[in-house]
């Protein structure tokens, strides 16, 4: 893991010391809120539905025990004694006080941790692949690619002004588990001829104008990876529209301007920066892989797994993935118990799993997309103490990409944007598959659901997504099949009208009856939808 | 009705105008139709309350319950953690929102 | 009341600022206005017989301004380059890596918090205008970069 040497600590200090005066400012009334906002903003501090939100970056996902700790202690201190996964890889306290802001920050910053640019219309947080450096198919580890251009990206001043927020993911596998091609800038490394180099896709997005991005460039070589993103970015910094901020994200510059002609400016733009210098030598890549290097495996056998528990087994087999080294898995701690809040982790769990990841996982976990936290590297040989331990908790579903596994926004019970409530919906539709059974036989079916148009939820890349809207002042969920933010990237498309809070759970519920009816051997839900098309599922839901 | 929201500067709790003063519980909010603006300057250049707005309310049951949901939401909690809103022990506080 | 923060040793233009399209049509403006969508570009080919250029921040959230000033200093425009309008002092840390080294800012801003904001970061991560040394270049050894 990467670790802060006195040059980035430094940095963290100092943007602690500023924020904290920039909150002294507003609150003696030197600053106005309109002053405030995009300060405060460029410190992920919110002011949202009930109270200021504080959202804490987890750089690529990845953190410690620590770490771990240090945001439980968080949530005791100074909020209500939990926390909120988010689909970004990082953590939302929801219940801030602004006076308390600049502690928090402090305390962050003594665990090698930030707000730094979780929000304002700034390069935010890199995502990354949360199976980065135990994946089998990984051609490198993304993560010291995604360390490079976090601290690039770091008080940019040429881009802390853009025309709205910019968001980054670095992968290194054909499969994306990142949703890398629904970024502002999705960057995949490969491999050519040997050599390590970043495909580049940009002008991906979800939000109200959901668009999957172009592949602009093949093969950056390393050496030029910054000097490429950087005239990307200078592109859209200076030609993205600003006249409205609905249509102020890359995705709208690269679509209005074509693919092409976006490319062909950022290239002459490339060809100039690179006159600047503005690249970091290879070495400093090389310094931060040393951070990265693979932990110690252990010369475990491949253990066959001791199946008899029931209960166990279902879990292993559900939320474990292989691991590239023999003996070892990845395991997925769930935060979907059917009826839970999806995302939400109390201090204590937040503890446990800190504690489970030091004695088990090479002091490592990782944060998913998908809202659920990533113990990377466990013996098979340690598995049932570890199950054991989190279903204790509360934290052992076995419910890993099925039907409960659900994406949902905080919605309308938190947040100041949403026109409707998420939380329930998810809350209704995982209960309803848990109590029926029918959860393990529907296999991989990604739902994701948003509270409104901005699309946090990722509804438009669910193989069922659905979006709540208001209609005349009562919450409507509008229902779409056929979304996929994995490698086989494809946008949802709506079913018909919508229907209230229960009618839509049972819609759920109708569409996965005709996947049964429909499914060959072997087809996922989506396999089957993009098989059959609209029309069946259409018939059952509207007749 | 109007009445007045925004949030406390520094806990940023929500918080309603009570024609005095400001106060966590909406019940306690009071009409402002016409001196909204002019209240919502004051008590901002004070620095009392942080971006107030007035919005739309009803009396219900004798307290003002406001006509949108999502400031309903916002008066309360959470819906989904009645343990944190303002009416933790009322059962039916559900009801009051949808 | 025109406050202007400078950080330059020579005489300042004495006449007003042109807009761009009027220095590009005459030729005896040493002093022009940039505003946010303008091509700083247009500006490069006469470079050497402009003395000021403004560049217009009518909110400061437009950050098209930043772009600006580093494609002038990258073309190696050394004359005066001053950023004028809602120029705030949490900007000025960044304005002044992308090259400005004046600030005409509508409010006038606080002294003390300018030379605070100003002394602010130790240390930077990026090349920028300002020719400071990003800390990748502080460790490798190399303290002179770009």
């Amino acid at each position: 893991m990467y670790k802060y040497d006195t040059y980035d600590q430094q940095m963290v200090d100092t943007r602690v010391a500023e924020f904290r005066d920039q909150a002294r400012r507003r609150l003696d009334g030197s600053l106005s809120e309109d002053q405030f906002k995009p300060l405060r903003l460029m410190n992920g501090l919110y002011l949202q539905l009930h109270a200021y939100m504080l959202r804490v970056a987890i750089p690529y996902g990845t953190l410690d025990s620590r770490q771990m700790h240090a945001l439980a202690d968080i949530a005791d201190k100074y909020d209500r004694g939990y926390g909120h996964f988010t689909t970004r890889q990082n953590i939302q306290y929801n219940w801030i006080k602004l006076e308390d802001a600049a502690d928090i920050l402090a305390d962050l910053a003594k665990v090698e941790m930030h707000a730094i640019q979780t929000s304002g219309n700034c390069i935010r947080n890199i995502s990354s692949d949360h199976f980065a450096g135990a994946a089998a198919d990984e051609v490198a580890d993304p993560r010291p690619y995604a360390e490079l251009l976090r601290q690039w990206s770091s008080f940019h001043p040429e881009f802390s002004y853009l025309p709205r927020k910019f968001k980054i993911a670095v992968i290194a596998s054909k499969k994306d588990r990142a949703a890398m091609r629904l970024h502002d800038i999705g960057i995949r490394i490969v491999k050519r001829d040997g050599a390590l180099g970043a495909a580049f896709y940009v002008g991906g997005g979800m939000g109200r104008t959901p668009m999957i991005a172009p592949c602009i460039r093949e093969f950056v070589p390393l050496d030029q990876l910054v000097t490429y993103a950087e005239a990307c970015l200078r592109v859209y910094n200076r030609h993205g529209r600003r006249d409205n901020k609905y249509k102020a994200r890359i995705k709208i510059l690269v679509h209005e301007l074509g693919a092409e002609e976006y490319t062909r400016q950022v290239e002459e733009e490339f060809a100039l920066l690179l006159e600047q210098g503005v690249e970091p030598p290879l070495a400093e890549l090389e310094r931060i892989k040393t951070y990265f290097e693979e932990p110690l495996f252990a010369d475990a056998a491949a253990d066959a797994l001791d199946r008899s528990d029931p209960d166990f087994a279902l879990w292993a087999d559900r939320n474990t993935v292989p691991h590239k080294t023999a003996g070892y898995v990845s395991a997925v701690v769930s935060l979907k118990p059917p009826g839970g809040i999806p995302g939400d982790a109390t201090a204590e769990q937040m503890r446990l799993m800190g504690d489970l990841a030091k004695d088990y996982s090479c002091d490592e976990l990782r944060v998913m997309h998908t809202q659920n936290i990533v113990l990377p590297h466990v013996r098979t040989a340690d598995l049932h103490t570890l199950w054991t331990a989190l279903d204790a908790a509360g934290l052992g579903s076995p419910n890993l990409d099925t039907v409960e596994d659900i994406i949902a926004c905080p919605g309308l019970d938190y947040c100041s944007l949403a026109n409707a409530r998420s939380i329930p919906v998810a809350q209704k539709i995982a209960t309803r598959f848990a109590d029926s059974g029918k959860t393990a036989q529907l296999g991989e079916l990604k739902l994701k659901i948003s509270g409104c148009i901005n699309a946090c939820g990722h509804h438009h890349a669910g193989h069922i997504g659905i979006l709540g809207v208001d209609k005349k002042g009562v919450e409507n969920y509008q229902l779409s099949l056929g979304g996929s933010e994995a490698e086989d990237v494809s946008l949802a498309k709506i079913t018909g009208p919508g229907f209230d809070e229960d009618g839509v759970v049972d819609a759920v519920d109708t569409v996965t009856q005709v996947y049964e009816r429909e499914r060959r051997d072997g087809e996922r839900f989506i396999d089957t939808y993009r098989r059959i098309g609209m029309t069946p599922f259409k018939e059952a839901l509207y007749g | 009705m109007k009445i007045l929201t925004g949030n406390d500067l520094k806990t940023g709790a929500v918080t309603w105008w009570t024609g005095s003063d400001w106060s966590l519980h909406v019940e306690d909010a009071v009409d402002v139709t016409g001196s909204e603006e002019e209240i919502a300057r004051r008590e901002e250049a004070a620095r009392r309350v942080n971006v107030p707005y007035a919005i739309a309310a009803d009396l219900h049951e004798g307290s003002p319950r406001p006509a949108h949901i999502k400031d309903r939401v916002r008066a309360l909690g959470p819906t989904v953690r009645p343990d944190l809103t303002l009416k933790p022990a009322d059962p039916d506080i559900g009801n009051w929102v949808i | 009341m025109v406050d202007i923060l400078r950080y330059r040793d020579d005489e300042a233009v004495g006449h007003a600022a042109v807009t761009v399209d009027s220095f590009l049509d005459q030729s005896n403006a040493a002093a022009v206005r940039v505003e946010p969508g303008d091509d700083a570009r247009a500006l490069l080919p006469h470079l050497e017989r402009i003395a000021l250029v403004e560049v217009n921040f009518p909110a400061f959230g437009d950050g098209r301004g930043y772009s600006s000033a580093r494609i002038l200093r990258e073309a190696g425009y050394d004359g005066e380059l001053r950023a004028v309008g809602d120029v705030l002092v949490d900007q000025l840390a960044y304005m002044r890596r992308c090259g400005y080294d004046s600030f005409e800012p509508d409010a006038p801003l606080d002294a003390g918090d300018v030379e605070a904001a100003l002394a602010r970061w130790p240390d930077v991560y990026q090349v920028a205008a300002d020719q400071r040394a990003p800390i990748w270049a502080l460790r490798h050894g190399d303290g002179h970069a770009a």
